[in-house]
């Protein structure tokens, strides 16, 4: 047997993560990166783990130049197996670790869907609180990349189903910036839904503080006659849609929603009890989603302020289909508007 | 590596201290225990199983939603139990009664677990660093070799075996062919980490047998992984102590992980909602019956010349030990309901804060009414 293995470049010499230059726009990505970078600096027990984080830093660089600012064995790759990451995560938090945990592709969580829903989501119950899951877990999620099969999907539901974790997705580069830096800093575990489409989207970051605290959503956009709430990419399909509406004399309300679990309700009852109108949006499959959840919601906490049903636009309730037929499978701002002037008619 | 070796066994199903190339190997770390070291094997042991009877007995007189006998597995189980150090962490299944115990566990809390009172029971950190049962097979090898590579990471080994750190995971023969087992082998061979791989080899996952499970002897699969594996006889408790004692001290002192597959036999049920009668031969059963590793070790420990008086007095600290676990058993009471909501999360959640609200508010107004 030969006891030859291959030679691993983990000191290769490559710039770390970069200071982000004040009031610049800078890319979703090289925002998580900032943040990762941060968390990294400010607390010696976060780690970040995954499957070609460390030379590589990802597939889509947002770990880029970490592991050789902090270490390999700050910042390492993982052996290519998902339950195995989140499974050693948990006994890494155990010891005091706050692991990051980077899953390549959304639809690359499965294996792993174990270990979350069944044991990180619950160890700190099953320990009547005596043991705390500082665990992140990244997942690059969603269409518009014209990818193959299993890269462009929207699981987030079966989470944010799971009594025990926090859900989030930041929309933009200040969002993703410190909401990354939150999630870590949570002592329960937080699935971070990257909307891998916006990645390259450069926006400003407000390195002084954050706006909002993690579990919020925000208006991002003020109307008077119709509310839209979504979260991820699909904020930037609202806010098109929103742009439209406005050209056709409509007034419409974006909310970015930030927070799939818990949803901070708020902002969405207040915006319908002036406008009387929602069109609820996602890449998700409709049936049983997180859009589901919200029209319900609105429905009974907001009865006598509506003046239309609920409406939600969203993928079909059909497989991700191959990359070609992508865009008429996902929402875009037409079908948005479709849905806006529905709930006008009402 | 994964060449057949022999199967350690120090101690012979009659008794007999074994004096062959393998056993000597491993006669020095018993040599180094004391007479009452030795003795305390035997009160596990004894204990063990009489409060395995004492919780079978309660489910059947429905005190308990269940009860996983561990009848027959002891001397697997207080070998092993007795090799460690006080600074390592043990992540169990949910079999390791004797285990829970020799750590520091109450064994009502494992009781409260199987009546459904709680679904955890105890601290790790305040119980000799025995984690929560993990009913889901396998699943605690992964959380094992994260805090295995999490001592690796920590850089704070001295090479000293007194305070050196090393985890054990305890998993059985089914369990060896869930995924989770074999990702848990690949992360603790690559990070090398000061983890010992404890699998209870009992011969049946419910009602299938290990060949169902495994084509070739489950010890030397770890040689795949590059991992050393030693198979010993789980029915001899020198050969579980002395097997383990040198396993985690080498996984300690930085020679990576190992796996040791003791050969033991389940002789209850499963469960107390299995009925083995429908697929095991009697026969088989009583081969395995007459290598019971408590009558083994009497008969070694008596040939040393110990007396009747311990063993009656080692009875008694057993029937006391179980009929004090009947009555705190009996002396249960359900938590309140605060119980669903609180500790969902660590920190603040306004879903949890909401409901447990409105289910102290929905019970009010049922009184309110009645």
């Amino acid at each position: 047997m030969s006891d030859e293995s291959t030679e691993l470049l983990d000191s290769v010499e490559t710039p770390g993560g970069a200071e982000i230059p004040v009031n610049a726009e800078i890319p979703l990505s090289k925002a998580l990166n900032a943040g990762l970078r941060k968390a990294l600096g400010d607390d010696k027990r976060v780690l970040l783990m995954g499957e070609d984080i460390g030379p590589l830093g990802g597939v889509f660089r947002v770990t880029e130049g970490l592991q050789a600012e902090f270490g390999s064995s700050r910042v390492f790759d993982t052996p290519l197996a998902e339950s195995g990451i989140v499974g050693t995560a948990i006994g890494l938090a155990m010891r005091g670790y706050r692991p990051v945990c980077e899953i390549q592709f959304d639809g690359f969580i499965f294996p792993a869907f174990d270990q979350i829903t069944t044991q990180l989501a619950k160890m700190t119950n099953r320990h009547e609180g005596q043991v705390q899951m500082p665990v992140v877990i990244r997942v690059p999620y969603g269409g518009h990349i014209g990818a193959v099969e299993h890269h462009q999907e929207s699981p987030e539901a079966y989470f944010a189903h799971t009594p025990g974790l926090r859900v989030v997705s930041p929309s933009t580069p200040n969002d993703a910036y410190w909401m990354i830096q939150e999630a870590i800093a949570s002592n329960d575990p937080v699935m971070f839904f990257e909307p891998k489409s916006r990645y390259w989207n450069k926006g400003p970051v407000d390195l002084s503080s954050s706006a909002v605290p993690l579990h919020s959503s925000r208006v991002v956009r003020t109307g008077t006659e119709v509310t839209l709430v979504g979260h991820g990419a699909m904020v930037t399909v609202l806010l098109q849609a929103a742009e439209l509406a406005a050209a056709e004399g409509t007034s419409v309300e974006v909310i970015d929603l930030r927070s799939i679990s818990p949803i901070d309700y708020s902002p969405i009852i207040e915006s319908v009890q002036k406008t009387g109108r929602l069109v609820v949006a996602s890449e998700a499959p409709g049936f049983v989603s997180v859009s589901s959840e919200i029209a319900a919601t609105v429905t009974e906490r907001a009865f006598y302020s509506l003046e239309a049903p609920v409406l939600r636009v969203a993928a079909f309730d059909a497989p991700f289909p191959p990359a070609k037929l992508e865009t008429s499978y996902l929402p875009d701002a037409d079908r948005v508007l479709d849905a806006v002037d529905r709930a006008l008619a009402y | 590596m994964a060449e057949a070796a022999p199967t350690v066994q120090l101690l012979s199903p009659d008794g007999v201290l074994q004096s062959d190339a393998t056993a000597e190997q491993y006669r020095p770390y018993i040599d180094a225990l004391s007479d009452e070291q030795l003795r305390q094997f035997h009160r596990d042991m004894v204990v063990t199983r009489r409060f395995d009877l004492e919780a079978t007995n309660l489910q059947r007189q429905g005190q308990l939603a269940l009860w996983p006998p561990s009848h027959g597995q002891e001397a697997a189980q207080v070998g092993s139990a007795r090799a460690m150090r006080h600074q390592d962490h043990v992540f169990p299944s949910y079999r390791e009664h004797a285990v829970a115990m020799i750590r520091g566990v109450d064994v009502v809390d494992i009781v409260r677990l199987m009546r459904g009172v709680t679904h955890g029971g105890w601290n790790p950190a305040e119980r000799g660093n025995f984690h929560l049962y993990t009913l889901v097979l396998g699943s605690q090898a992964l959380h094992a070799a994260g805090y295995a590579m999490g001592i690796t990471f920590d850089g704070i080994a001295t090479g000293d075996p007194e305070t050196d750190e090393a985890v054990v995971v305890y998993f059985g023969d089914g369990a060896t062919s869930q995924g989770d087992v074999s990702e848990a082998l690949v992360f603790a061979a690559s990070f090398q980490a000061p983890q010992v791989f404890f699998l209870q080899n009992n011969h049946w996952a419910i009602s299938v047998p290990v060949s169902v499970q495994s084509r070739t002897p489950l010890y030397l699969r770890a040689g795949g992984f590059g991992i050393p594996g030693i198979q010993i006889d789980g029915n001899d408790v020198l050969a579980s102590y002395a097997v383990t004692r040198k396993n985690l001290d080498e996984a300690r002192a930085g020679d990576g992980p190992r796996m040791i597959e003791a050969l033991t036999y389940r002789i209850g049920a499963h469960t107390t909602s299995d009925d083995p009668t429908k697929y095991r031969l009697s026969h088989e059963l009583e081969s395995w019956i007459a290598r019971d590793p408590i009558v083994r070790y009497e008969a070694w420990l008596r040939s040393r010349g110990e007396g009747d008086a311990f063993f009656a007095e080692t009875a008694t600290e057993a029937e006391d030990f179980a009929a004090d676990l009947r009555k705190r058993t009996l002396e249960l009471t359900v938590p309140s309901t605060d119980r669903i909501f609180d500790h969902v999360y660590s920190e603040s959640h306004p879903v949890m804060d909401g409901q447990k609200q409105w289910l102290a508010d929905y019970e009010a107004s049922l009184g309110a009414e009645g």
